[in-house]
């Protein structure tokens, strides 16, 4: 879905990456369809598609969750089966947004589709209030360490638009997620269906003074202060032109994955400790004094030191810790169970490497965030600690600190099925008031 | 050039200094996606059709390796039908960077009759079978396509590394889930992984960054005058391959292109933008999407998309 509103083609905006957690009787295919639609998303063939379709159905009305359904497995099932990305854009802002069912048997889905959002639309049916669900969503964006959460209460139109309905909800909501955690919640009273503050304010809750939701969406920083993160470079590729123009060129590619490197900086190379300077960023060919996460850029070095792809090049004064033992929180996304004794690929920044699944501690269950000790397994969808050993050591960082140096898959060699997404150190933010029969192994579950 | 476009301040001060506009951010996921099938594979090809997406597809790939080389080939599917002056910019380019051209041919196909001409004249879905025995013969094992999710419905939900079987079939159960900037690239000898580097982009942000980069087009992108005829209600080339039949008539109009495939499904749009913004403002202020408007292909039914691609089309 493209947005090509003549307000939008501005070529200088910022790029939101963002997560919906909802069911479908949460209404949040209509608060999907309703951003799309009143920020002109939604083009003229598109609409007409979906009015043709919604006639063939006999319905009355263009059903707006059409727009956002695609594959014919989910058209004749009626329910979406996986992450679907949708596209729209303001004059302030580009949307990328990771559309995530909200069936209980895919927290795979919410789980991917939260890994790489800055900010996630948690909804609630305003008549429900906080259920089972909603706690599962906001223990899923805690895990992933989403910054942002905003919780969207929907069908207000439904409890008569009543202000103490959703001061209820709003503040119940945000004492749970602050107990795992989340760093920043913001509430909105919606009606998706009505319009009501989705990308209009609304006209009937005179009593809300906040952001619609669009608003917020457009003005939450997507970028935080670098000052204080771990430079971190997994080098992807060397490049070496060895050409009569560059015959001495050598270069080290790669995504910043956190932080910020500065030509003159002393840095490390991992694993094998090596110690040298930056001579030169190139960034796409264009010679730089400093770069950021996430540019993609080339870092040269002064010494002629032996780099090559996997390695990781930090600061010299703040380079994590090596280890071959990784303790993790995990998601299991594959069909076939996760045993201890598995053996598998770990796959952490570039590097790839033999792992094998030594302990399963515990399993996490969401709803209540009580833990089953010493599972034996995990299932598709499980979440649960795991203790890895790895074949060579790896610089890793706990996912707290860094969401891209933190975190790891892990891969079937036989087949190359993902299995496992994981992130290293600590489940949640905030120690939390462990469950019954939680077994005391100094986990803050 | 690019240049570290930091984002104005906003009124709020939401975006800080580090804040990388949309197109930066985009560019910087694209050449590391890139660079990570360069990382991973043996054998990696680029499709190019001479069309814009590819043509961004190979400029960000020559950024990720500059000043080296582009690490890959070059694979075009001619559905013999191709617009003369698409083949001539595709020839120029692979001269200019001294890249590897192969071509598989549909003409051919029928020649040999492996493959029958349909009878609406479209070749479109006669591509698939050259482009999968192309991509065995060669033993590629990382294909980019510049295929975007925002294009078509069941694109919205294809993964950045998409894994395809020996027959090159897209099998959406098998699809594995794409986690954090995490790529699983592995896969069994004969099977191969389609890459699409340009996902996360819209149309607008192609457009965009192509004016911003500067880069060079074929002239079919830009206002010009021709001999078209109305077919399904698009603008359509006269030409040997199929049109105009009886009944319909050949008039010669100022037009553009939006999108360039094969001549029998692509539409002109009446035009007159001339230069690429003049192209942005159009685009901007259009209200129908891209390949709505301009290609019958997509419009063969719900789910025609759906089940091309699992035989192994993009």
């Amino acid at each position: 879905m493209t947005t090509t509103t003549p307000e939008a083609a501005s070529s200088a905006t910022t790029l939101l990456r963002f997560a919906t957690a909802g069911s479908v009787d949460d209404g949040k295919s209509t608060l999907v369809g309703r951003l799309l639609h009143d920020s002109k998303s939604v083009l003229a063939d598109q609409l007409e598609a979906v009015e043709r379709a919604s006639a063939d159905r006999g319905q009355h009305t263009p059903d707006l969750a059409l727009l956002t359904d695609g594959l014919r497995a989910e058209r004749e099932q009626g329910i979406t089966i996986d992450v679907a990305y949708r596209y729209f854009a303001t004059p302030r802002r580009r949307f990328i947004l990771a559309d995530t069912p909200g069936h209980v048997q895919y927290t795979r889905n919410m789980v991917t589709g939260a890994s790489t959002a800055e900010l996630t639309v948690i909804l609630v049916d305003a008549r429900n209030g906080v259920v089972e669900q909603t706690r599962r969503h906001a223990a899923i964006a805690a895990l992933l360490r989403v910054p942002h959460v905003v919780l969207a209460v929907n069908k207000m139109d439904l409890v008569d638009y009543r202000e103490s309905d959703f001061a209820a909800i709003a503040e119940e909501f945000t004492a749970y997620a602050t107990g795992l955690g989340i760093p920043e919640i913001t509430a909105i009273p919606i009606s998706a269906l009505a319009g009501d503050n989705v990308v209009e304010a609304s006209a009937t809750m005179d009593w809300y003074g906040g952001p619609t939701v669009l608003e917020h969406l457009e003005t939450v920083p997507v970028s935080h202060d670098l000052a204080h993160c771990h430079a971190r470079l997994p080098v992807q590729y060397v490049i070496r032109p060895q050409t009569a123009e560059h015959p001495d060129y050598r270069g080290y590619a790669g995504q910043i994955a956190a932080g910020t490197f500065r030509v003159g900086e002393t840095v490390t190379v991992l694993p094998s400790g090596r110690t040298t300077k930056v001579s030169g960023i190139d960034l796409l060919g264009e010679p730089v004094e400093a770069a950021w996460t996430p540019q993609s850029v080339t870092l040269l070095l002064e010494d002629d030191l032996d780099v090559s792809r996997g390695d990781l090049i930090v600061p010299a004064e703040d380079a994590p810790a090596t280890t071959q033992d990784i303790e993790a929180t995990v998601c299991h996304v594959a069909d076939q169970p996760l045993t201890v004794g598995h053996r598998v690929l770990l796959k952490h920044g570039t590097r790839t490497v033999k792992a094998i699944v030594k302990d399963i501690p515990s399993r996490l269950t969401l709803d209540d965030l009580s833990l089953h000790p010493h599972p034996g397994l995990l299932a598709a969808n499980d979440i649960g600690r795991v203790k890895i050993r790895t074949a060579e050591p790896l610089p890793v960082d706990s996912y707290a600190d860094s969401r891209r140096t933190g975190s790891f898959i892990l891969i079937d060699p036989a087949d190359g099925t993902t299995l496992t997404a994981g992130m290293v150190g600590e489940s949640f933010a905030a120690p939390e008031p462990v469950g019954a029969g939680a077994d005391e192994e100094g986990w803050d579950f | 050039m690019t240049t570290v476009a930091r984002t104005e301040e906003s009124e709020e001060g939401t975006d800080g200094p580090y804040a990388l506009s949309h197109l930066d951010a985009l560019e910087s996921e694209a050449v590391h996606i890139i660079r990570e099938v360069a990382g991973e594979f043996e054998r990696p090809v680029i499709l190019f059709s001479g069309g814009k997406d590819s043509i961004l597809m190979l400029h960000l790939a020559l950024k990720a390796f500059a000043p080296a080389p582009v690490p890959f080939s070059l694979l075009h599917v001619d559905t013999g039908h191709n617009f003369p002056e698409v083949l001539e910019y595709r020839d120029r380019v692979v001269a200019a960077h001294g890249l590897r051209l192969h071509v598989a041919s549909v003409q051919d196909y029928i020649d040999r009759g492996v493959l029958r001409e349909r009878p609406d004249g479209t070749r479109n879905p006669l591509q698939t079978l050259p482009l999968t025995e192309k991509i065995q013969s060669e033993r590629f094992d990382a294909v980019f396509g510049g295929g975007r999710r925002d294009e078509e419905k069941a694109r919205a939900k294809e993964r950045v590394f998409s894994l395809r079987d020996e027959f090159s079939q897209w099998d959406p159960r098998r699809q594995r889930p794409e986690l954090w900037q995490l790529y699983n690239g592995r896969h069994a000898p004969g099977e191969h992984v389609r890459v699409f580097p340009l996902s996360n982009w819209t149309e607008l942000d192609v457009w965009q960054y192509i004016a911003r980069e500067n880069i060079a087009l074929p002239s079919i992108y830009f206002a010009h005058h021709r001999e078209v005829f109305r077919r399904d209600g698009m603008w359509l080339t006269a030409g040997d391959w199929g049109g105009p039949k009886d009944g319909e008539n050949v008039e010669r109009r100022q037009i553009r292109y939006r999108t360039v495939g094969d001549m029998s499904c692509t539409g002109a749009v009446d035009s007159d933008a001339a230069s690429l913004d003049q192209v942005i403002t159009e685009i901007a202020a259009s209200r129908l999407t891209e390949r709505g408007a301009t290609r019958a292909d997509d419009k063969l039914s719900e789910a025609a998309m759906e089940d091309r691609k699992r035989e192994g089309y993009f």
